[in-house]
């Protein structure tokens, strides 16, 4: 006997109703990421060398910096999406699936915070 | 209550294809580009810390090991970007037809390993540069 009634012991098993959402939400992104890629691999190329001086003087530029800002949140989104059905396919056990989950569910939410922190500093310029 | 044998993934027994193969790299370079992320975020990061800790990241970029991650990083970015967009044009179902979609992965294929190495001349450029 158990406090679980066999309705509960079911429910559990099939779809959460959110793959949609899930699934649009990493075609949105990706558009996104061509349009902040290619600007990124623009940006990095006419930089005129990775030197300390050109990097906080393009990221000074409220322009880049927004895409900048956008770029980090963007990427870390459609990377997390990603990471997340590649995690729910490969690791069957329950447990392990969620710990793994959680563990870079934080780790990319605090890779982001860095990053947006880090161009907001050089942009209004403490990093200088 | 016994459980009966459960059927396998379809990508356990189809044929192999190289469109297969395109498919599978797909997962794999994101995979890659969510490191590459974090790298982005550590090389933001040394910027924002100041021209010292700039200069020991770049250090740390520049060296042999790196190199090799980064050129990987580069290649990942372009497959994944050029792939992407053929996906996006699947989901619109566009290119479903066999002769096109080998077609679009050869042209995707060949791109990024070309583009690629082209992105990770520049990067090392850029970094050696200072470095």
């Amino acid at each position: 006997m158990s406090l679980k009634s066999p309705l509960r012991r079911v429910t559990h098993l099939g779809s959460a109703k959110g793959g949609s959402a899930h699934w649009y939400a990493q075609r949105v992104s990706a558009v996104a990421l061509v349009l902040l890629g290619a600007w990124l691999a623009v940006a990095l190329a006419t930089l005129g060398g990775a030197s300390h001086g050109n990097v906080v003087a393009w990221l000074g530029s409220p322009v880049s910096s927004a895409f900048a800002v956008l770029l980090v949140l963007v990427a870390g989104w459609h990377a997390l999406l990603g990471l997340q059905v590649v995690i729910e396919d490969y690791v069957g056990d329950e447990g392990k699936r969620v710990a793994v989950l959680l563990i870079v569910k934080f780790a990319f939410a605090v890779a982001a915070v860095i990053g947006v922190l880090s161009v907001l500093r050089i942009a209004f310029g403490v990093a200088a | 209550m016994a459980q009966r044998a459960r059927p396998l993934s379809p990508f356990m027994h189809y044929r192999w294809q190289y469109t297969n193969t395109l498919s599978i790299l797909h997962r794999i370079t994101g995979v890659v580009l969510s490191l590459g992320f974090l790298l982005l975020v550590y090389w933001l990061g040394s910027a924002a810390s100041g021209p010292e800790c700039y200069a020991s990241a770049l250090a740390v970029l520049g060296s042999v090991p790196a190199q090799f991650v980064l050129f990987g990083v580069a290649f990942s970015f372009c497959y994944h970007l050029l792939n992407g967009v053929r996906h996006l044009f699947f989901d619109m179902g566009h290119g479903f037809e066999l002769a096109t979609a080998r077609a679009s992965g050869r042209a995707v294929a060949i791109a990024a390993v070309v583009l690629g190495f082209v992105v990770w001349l520049a990067v090392r450029a850029g970094l050696g540069g200072v470095a």
